[in-house]
């Protein structure tokens, strides 16, 4: 199994792209953090031990082919749903929304592993059920069922970001699977009702606060449309050169909310300018073409839709985090990859990336 | 119609013109990202800079009030009553020049000390509040709200600061608080400390810190470009310390004091079945309130050069050589080595030889023929320099041990001492002398190297009175939660089991009684008519010793000291008191245990106050000039 070939092929230029982004992240998180007065390890140490344990995690992902997830993928399907359920009923409840699932030796957030066990789900549907042409109406009825039963519970808990994320790689993979315009257009006329009724009966009160705030930062300025106001100060007073490492007077004041975990791409356009931030965004957009290349360039459907829908999973974390860093999406709790503090965040980029890399490295064995 | 069975059919190619499309609309999602930075970035930068310039976010720190002190009774010693403090956030200031000068003027505080203060804080954000001076008056206050404009940058902050009802009441003991220094915030364990914080410096307050400080609080608020306030961003509550019920009485504390006037000396009480102090006086004591507000310098000379040494807490940091209270341990380790008993004789010449060496009693005229209970009684040096050197220095030593001398009793308190036990194993590794038989005899009699701390004669004391069980002295009976219940209570240990004959702790017993209440006994002024008090006087001898000649006369510079327990039969507490230059253990520390012990009977219900002494209680407060 372990063939010379594997090694050569496999892209050392992409693995230090993820490292570089990382090692900004690490540094605009100390920033970030240094106005904090917290006890124990710093956070930006922290970051870097769970940088190395993703690192770690890449090379484990890349020594095992990945077409093992193409049979083990409803059994780890059905492994998360179970635990979707147990958090509902036996759920650890923090800042009013109950996510948390207790292990006992751990606790975790099931509804993170849902974004990438959902990928290996729906690719392996589509490898294994194909259908001439584009897809109907009929053809994506269980795929629609995969993808709703687990962004229900998620929404339940309430974790809107997530569900969200969840619904749109699912999107995108189907439509690179191949969907006709007439299932999209009549998705959109039956989502406009469907908004309505979520607007008036699903969501919560913070929730539809958000959003309307998303419309009119100015109608609380105190509360959550003040983080957008907050943040748009912040990047756009770094102007072109920013001001510099460490003197972002919007981060050191705190003026940012979670500067070091959601919002801390703001911290790092106000203290990098434009500048700074063109070359991240580069830097992203390369990981992002890079799997899409990935994805044409291999030579089975499974890997093909593994790396659509792991590329869009990174895509949409980019694009809905600095959206709404820079106020273009309403405040929706969306970590940046690699960037932003956390392990589950990065640990989930971190497979992510091992599981790119894995595919890349195998497009010559069929 | 799905096609089913067949795994891999094609790959990426037939979906790569949908990919490639896919990777077009990313590029263009992109961009649109890329437009909005350069639309904040590049074309909005001049108004979100100005935005962000008028943005002032202060942190206001609210120090979290500290536990209280409370004695045995649940009566208020230390409190805490607001205070002011005047802070400058240095990024606000716009004349730093003009604003100095204007606090000197009303703080009346020296620029360049105004000065230090504020550089005192570098490399810390600007933008926190710099304390520059604490407890404002009001008209100090009042002038600051009314300026706030002309002078910029400046905030008052309001702190708890402690209040003590009873004055310098237990000083040593409490300890006192001031603001945290420069090195000890550079200290480990200090960390989470901020320039301007109050911690205790010394006593409970400094020992109990952790329970006592509570967690800090601060609030976060948006002012205008001028420092007006616009709104309470985000607030933490601070957590108040929790309370401390001490073992001691504060009526049995303030008798003390008063016994002990203004001499430099130390008394301690302490329960011989607990080991709670009730009592813990150490003197002259100190005004802690003064160095709450930052002490002045004359203030802070006048402790320093008085030749008392207020500042100094004598009970536990107090070395001395236990003089003649350490007959107790001789006479305890030649009973339990059987090398005398009851009837043993030492005939007393007022002298003693020893090689070359000449050791005098204190009475040059000789007791004459004594036994153990005349020896106690009448502090003959010469029946114990026999014994001693009987026993050598490492048998004196080891008993000296068992009583928990050498070693801190572990209070509880930072800063104990252990004085100081000798052996000839420690003198030849120190000097590379060897120990000399001629310098056994003044330890045995409690001079020499020996030396122990009053609060460790309490402690040694109780051993004899309980027929050698010493609980470990403590201070602290409970602390208390926010609510005011017991969040921990401190149950007496045992610190020394000492594994002697009850018959002899009793033939020692005896002879203290005597000590107290027979004739020629040398402790006659602790001696009570309601109840019986046994004790022992020492005399220690605080002088250099010429070379390993020890029996030259010692000079002047002899403390007091006095041991004691009560009631004989049945006792309770034991008492140890060293009065500095006191001259004789007899006369001025024996009165003082005298008046100390009266009065814990008194508050007890078993001696009655005389109806004279409750209107000298209730004029307590008046100068004592009088008595001089």
């Amino acid at each position: 199994m372990i063939d010379r070939r594997l090694f050569t092929s496999f892209d050392w230029k992409v693995l230090l792209l993820i490292l570089l982004i990382t090692a900004v992240g690490i540094l605009n998180i100390y920033s970030a953090s240094a106005s904090y007065r917290i006890a124990g390890t710093p956070y930006a140490l922290k970051q870097f031990y769970w940088s190395v344990i993703g690192i770690g995690l890449i090379l484990m992902i890349c020594s095992i082919d990945y077409h093992v997830l193409e049979d083990v993928s409803y059994w780890f399907y059905g492994l998360i749903i179970i635990f979707l359920l147990l958090v509902l009923v036996v759920g650890k409840t923090s800042m009013g929304a109950t996510r948390w699932l207790n292990l006992g030796l751990f606790t975790m957030q099931p509804s993170e592993p849902m974004k990438l066990v959902i990928i290996i789900t729906l690719a392996r549907y589509f490898t294994r059920n194909q259908v001439p042409g584009l897809l109907g109406i009929r053809a994506i009825f269980v795929p629609l069922l995969i993808l709703l039963l687990p962004a229900a519970l998620i929404v339940k808990q309430p974790d809107l970001g997530t569900a969200i994320m969840v619904c749109l790689v699912a999107a995108t993979i189907t439509i690179a699977v191949g969907i006709r315009w007439s299932v999209i257009l009549s998705f959109v006329l039956t989502g406009i009702p469907v908004l309505v009724i979520a607007w008036n009966f699903l969501l919560h009160t913070y929730q539809k606060n958000r959003v309307l705030n998303f419309l009119d930062p100015e109608r609380d300025p105190l509360k959550s449309g003040y983080h957008l106001i907050q943040s748009k100060i912040a990047v756009g007073s770094g102007g072109v050169f920013g001001k510099g490492f460490m003197h972002g007077t919007q981060t050191q004041l705190r003026f940012l909310p979670e500067q070091h975990t959601d919002f801390a791409f703001s911290v790092f356009a106000e203290e990098w300018g434009l500048l700074g931030s063109v070359i991240v965004l580069t830097l992203y957009l390369a990981l992002i073409l890079w799997g899409l290349h990935v994805a044409s360039r291999c030579n089975d459907r499974f890997g093909t839709l593994l790396a659509v829908g792991v590329t869009a999973m990174l895509f949409w974390h980019i694009v809905i985090n600095m959206g709404m860093v820079i106020g273009l999406f309403p405040v929706v709790g969306v970590p940046l990859p690699f960037f932003s503090y956390g392990g589950t965040s990065m640990i989930t980029s971190m497979v992510g990336a091992g599981i790119l890399l894995n595919i890349s490295m195998r497009r010559f064995m069929f | 119609m799905p096609l089913k069975g067949q795994r891999y059919i094609r790959g990426g190619q037939d979906l790569s013109k949908r990919l490639y499309l896919i990777s077009l609309a990313a590029v263009a999602i992109f961009l649109i990202i890329l437009s909005r930075l350069w639309f904040l970035q590049f074309i909005e930068v001049g108004r979100l800079r100005e935005m962000s310039e008028n943005n002032r976010l202060r942190f206001i720190p609210v120090a979290a009030s500290r536990g209280v002190l409370l004695d045995r009774n649940s009566k208020i010693i230390v409190n805490n009553t607001p205070s002011f403090s005047l802070a400058v956030v240095p990024n606000e200031v716009r004349d730093k020049d003009y604003l100095l000068d204007n606090l000197a003027q009303v703080l009346r505080i020296e620029k360049s000390e105004l000065l230090a203060r504020w550089e005192r804080v570098k490399g810390r954000a600007k933008y926190f509040p710099v304390v520059l001076a604490s407890g404002l008056t009001r008209d100090q206050v009042e002038y600051f709200e009314e300026n706030a404009l002309r002078l910029s940058g400046l905030e008052i902050e309001v702190k708890p600061v402690r209040e003590y009802p009873e004055g310098m009441l237990a000083s040593h003991l409490l300890g006192y608080i001031a603001e945290v220094s420069e090195k000890e915030l550079e200290m480990a364990g200090y960390s989470e400390f901020n320039p301007g914080d109050y911690i205790g410096k010394n006593g409970i307050e400094r020992s109990y810190e952790k329970y006592l400080h509570g967690e800090d609080g601060g609030r976060q608020i948006e002012v205008d470009a001028r420092g007006r306030f616009l709104r309470v961003m985000n607030e933490s509550l601070p957590v108040p310390g929790q309370s401390l019920v001490l073992t001691i009485d504060s009526d049995l504390q303030k008798a003390s004091e008063k016994a002990l006037g203004d001499k430099a000396a130390a008394a301690v009480v302490m329960d011989v079945n607990s080991g709670e102090i009730l009592s813990f006086a150490s003197s002259p004591g100190f005004d802690p309130a003064l160095f709450t507000r930052r002490l002045s310098p004359e203030q802070w000379a006048s402790y320093l050069e008085d030749k008392r040494n207020p500042l100094e807490n004598k009970a536990i940091r107090g070395q001395y050589p236990p003089g003649s209270t350490f007959k107790i341990v001789t006479a305890l380790a030649g009973l339990a080595e059987g090398l005398i008993d009851e009837k043993t004789e030492v005939n007393c010449t007022g002298e003693y030889k020893l090689g070359n060496g000449t050791f005098r009693c204190w009475n040059k005229k000789g007791h004459g023929k004594m036994t153990l209970r005349g020896a106690l009684r009448e502090s003959c040096d010469v029946y114990f320099y026999a014994l001693g050197e009987k026993l050598g220095v490492d048998r004196i030593a080891m008993y000296a041990r068992k009583f928990g001398l050498g070693e801190p009793t572990g209070i509880g308190m930072d800063g104990e001492k252990g004085g100081f036990v000798p052996s000839s194993e420690w003198k030849e590794k120190k000097t590379g002398i060897k120990w000399f038989r001629g310098e056994t005899l003044p330890v045995s009699i409690g001079q020499g190297y020996l030396t122990a701390t009053p609060l460790q004669l309490a402690a040694m004391t109780s051993g004899l009175a309980t027929d050698g069980k010493i609980y470990r002295p403590h201070i602290v009976k409970r602390i208390l939660d926010r609510e005011g219940k017991t969040a921990k209570e401190f149950s007496p240990e045992i610190m020394k089991n000492i594994d002697l004959k009850p018959e002899h702790f009793r033939l020692v017993r005896e002879g203290l009684w005597a000590v107290v209440n027979e004739p020629r006994g040398t402790g006659a002024a602790a001696r009570l008519y309601e109840v019986r008090v046994a004790g022992k006087t020492g005399t220690s001898q605080v002088v250099k010793m010429k070379d390993s000649n020890l029996s030259v006369a010692y000079k002047h510079r002899d403390h007091a000291l006095f041991v004691a327990f009560a009631p004989y039969d049945k006792p309770e507490i034991a008492v140890s008191v060293v009065v500095e230059h006191g001259e004789h253990g007899g006369g001025s520390a024996a009165s003082v245990a005298g008046q100390i012990l009266r009065k814990y009977f008194e508050l007890k219900g078993v001696i009655k106050r005389p109806a004279s002494d409750s209107e000298d209680e209730s004029s307590e407060d008046e100068p004592e000039g009088n008595e001089e």
